[in-house]
């Protein structure tokens, strides 16, 4: 007997990832209302995002405090954890080579905005 | 005392190869001259695509003197290394590629795509249809 076509395998990839994806935000303290942290390598906390389910979830960045290579951690953490954007202050050059490589979009933004008010943007 | 601070030089691409090694002769004891991506980037535009070098400085986003200064580090560099047999390490610099970033007019989000053939039509944060290309200025 054929197996049943699994109609997930037919949709083009990229379409998957508009509608399931996750979201790192970079963040000054583990709760939803804490603002944005500037720093990409040297955040204290990622928020996670999870687009599909909504599921806000929050990881420690244990390298914040790293004397070098908190950067690089920061995106081998991300990249673990199967994120596709990142939204954060700034990101250095190296930085950005290595999202790019990854094909990790980045975001930046320049205001105070809490995680909450990032997250609701997202779901616009 | 520290000069004004430099201003972000532009550069289109990521050269294709981390540097250069000399060969046959291996007795040079001198260490790499490391080649700035901005260095490498004003002899891409004016020797290899045979730009002008206003043309040149526009691209990169820098003057005209600050581009020829920048190109000539960048001969004095190689000349140095071909002379003398040393290795180029092509790194540093202070630098941003070019080309593929976007602000939202809505929520003023700069944002990347991480495929540079793609033009997005919408903000990647608020979703918003009013985005432009966004050309990386000086840090404030």
């Amino acid at each position: 007997m054929n197996e049943p076509i699994d109609l997930k395998e037919t949709i083009d990839l990229n379409d998957i990832n508009e509608l399931h994806m996750k979201v790192a935000v970079t963040s000054i303290g583990e709760t939803a209302d804490a603002l944005l942290d500037r720093r990409f390598g040297r955040c204290a906390w990622f928020a996670i995002y999870d687009t599909e389910t909504g599921k806000l979830e929050f990881v420690e960045n244990k390298a914040k405090d790293a004397a070098a290579g908190a950067g690089p951690a920061a995106v081998a953490l991300v990249a673990e954890l199967g994120v596709q954007k990142i939204v954060s202050g700034e990101f250095g050059f190296k930085i950005k080579g290595m999202l790019d490589e990854l094909k990790i979009q980045m975001v930046m933004l320049k205001e105070d905005k809490t995680i909450a008010d990032i997250i609701s943007l997202l779901g616009k | 005392m520290k000069g004004r601070p430099k201003r972000i030089r532009r550069i289109s691409g990521m050269p294709a190869v981390a540097g250069f090694m000399p060969y046959g002769h291996q007795e040079s004891q001198a260490g790499t001259i490391f080649l700035l991506f901005e260095e490498y980037e004003s002899l891409k535009l004016l020797d290899y695509e045979k730009q002008t070098q206003e043309q040149a400085a526009q691209a990169m986003g820098v003057s005209r003197p600050t581009l020829t200064r920048i190109y000539m580090s960048a001969r004095e560099k190689i000349a140095t290394a071909f002379v003398e047999g040393r290795q180029i390490a092509v790194e540093g610099g202070k630098v941003e590629l070019d080309g593929h970033w976007f602000v939202c007019g809505a929520c003023g989000a700069v944002f990347s795509h991480p495929d540079p053939e793609v033009v997005p039509e919408t903000c990647a944060l608020c979703g918003s249809r009013l985005i432009s290309r966004y050309i990386l200025g000086p840090k404030e």
